[in-house]
């Protein structure tokens, strides 16, 4: 007889689309380690050609900004507008800048 | 993929009343803003206690759906007509799972947990589409499923990608590209099917025949009766009613099922100049609720199946765990 186990840990998926561009955060999925988890990824995510390359991390070692500080975290970049190319004003001779 | 565009009740009672709102007045004040505004929930933002059981109730269902959603056409795997055949079916089968696993990974981030829901689909106390309680008799029950089942389905499943909760949205997105693929598949297996003999004709008509008012009925009952779409409408979770889904499927698939050489079994269906609809004959909602209540030909059997895979497998799901700790295990000893 076997007892149950606790569920496999989550983990979350990231998938590079094609060399080149950036591994952009697909969906999670549950796996017994890192590595059933990149075969698990294979099939869930990546079915169509969708990746050329896969990772893995397990979902608890995610630490993630507190929505409730958005406004102390971001609001002062708000009022930075200098930060912008289109605050300086550049003569139309000029051309493109 | 498949959904009934309403949120059935788990347990069995047809309607669920609106939950009253005892929550922080402020919290559900900027929360309302945001959903006025069009905007998107995510899992860390606050959201009201009912909002969160709705979600979790109508995603973990859909989950469950397209879990039981293989099982119809995966009996067809084995005695599907060519190789061809058996590799798209394959393909479609696979994809199902996959939606399944989307769908419960975006449940998850509400904070239940995929024993929970599993434990509910098992128990029987969770609802899946009613549609697969119903079996599949020949080869071209499989194909209309993709061209009928599948394409109520993604009626359904294009509004959800501009779900107010951004995880349920997300999945969608997937499961829509995935979709279409599913739904041509099918209808192209039928137009074959009709070059072919007489019997293969009838065969055709038959399933045809026999999935039709099921198909319609997925869409959920009459607006008039489901008071449960106010609220999901204004929580921006449902974003078209369901009788409007069903309009929109039924004057779709009338010029297809021309082309395709079969006729629908409604006397009534007929094309309304004056609403520049289709009007369509009345729906047997008994018999739909009676199957979303346990009792339709296959649910039983569906259920049974699902079980007994889950528990087969756990032997599978603790030996891979067991390797992976021993394996933690060793290598931490190693670096010591």
């Amino acid at each position: 007889m076997t007892t149950a186990l606790k569920e496999w840990p989550l983990w979350e998926i990231f998938v590079r689309s094609k060399q080149g561009l950036e591994h952009k955060h697909c969906g999670s999925l549950h796996a017994a380690d890192a590595a059933q988890a990149l075969d698990m990824a294979r099939d869930v995510y990546t079915r169509r050609q969708e990746g050329v390359s896969i990772w893995v991390v397990e979902s608890k070692s995610i630490t993630a900004s507190n929505p409730d500080e958005k406004g102390e975290l971001f609001d002062p970049a708000a009022d930075k507008i200098y930060r912008h190319p289109t605050f300086y004003e550049i003569p139309e001779e000029v051309g493109h800048m | 993929m498949y959904t009934q565009s309403f949120n059935v009740p788990d347990g069995g009672a047809k309607t669920v009343a609106l939950a009253p709102s005892n929550e922080d007045p402020a919290l559900q004040a900027a929360f309302d803003t945001r959903i006025d505004a069009d905007g998107r929930i995510e899992p860390q933002d606050w959201m009201p206690d009912a909002y969160r059981k709705t979600l979790v109730r109508q995603i973990s269902q859909h989950a469950h759906s397209e879990i039981v959603g293989m099982l119809p056409e995966g009996n067809w795997i084995s005695r599907a007509p060519s190789l061809k055949r058996k590799a798209i079916l394959i393909a479609k089968v696979q994809d199902e799972g996959g939606h399944g696993l989307y769908l419960y990974s975006a449940a998850e981030t509400l904070g239940t947990s995929r024993d929970q829901m599993l434990e509910g689909l098992h128990s029987g106390r969770a609802k899946y589409s009613s549609i697969f309680n119903y079996p599949t008799l020949t080869w071209a029950d499989v194909g209309v499923i993709g061209w009928l089942v599948d394409g109520a389905a993604i009626m359904n499943q294009v509004p959800l990608c501009r779900c107010s909760y951004g995880p349920y949205a997300r999945a969608m997105v997937r499961v829509c590209k995935e979709e279409s693929f599913h739904q041509r598949q099918g209808y192209e297996a039928l137009l074959v099917m009709m070059t072919g003999t007489e019997e293969q004709k009838a065969m055709v008509q038959d399933a045809v025949n026999r999935w039709w008012w099921k198909c319609l009925a997925m869409f959920g009952p009459p607006d008039a009766d489901s008071p449960n779409s106010a609220q999901g409408m204004r929580w921006g979770i449902k974003r078209v009613s369901n009788d409007e889904l069903r309009q929109k499927f039924v004057d779709a698939t009338v010029p297809q099922a021309k082309v395709l050489g079969v006729t629908l079994p409604d006397p009534d269906l007929k094309w309304n100049e004056e609403r520049q609809h289709h009007d369509y004959g009345q729906i047997d909602w008994n018999e739909f609720w009676e199957t979303v209540n346990g009792n339709g030909p296959c649910n039983k059997e569906r259920l049974a199946t699902r079980v007994k895979a889950h528990n087969e497998g756990q032997w599978v799901r603790d030996a891979a765990l067991a390797y992976a700790q021993k394996q933690k295990a060793r290598s931490i000893k190693e670096a010591a």
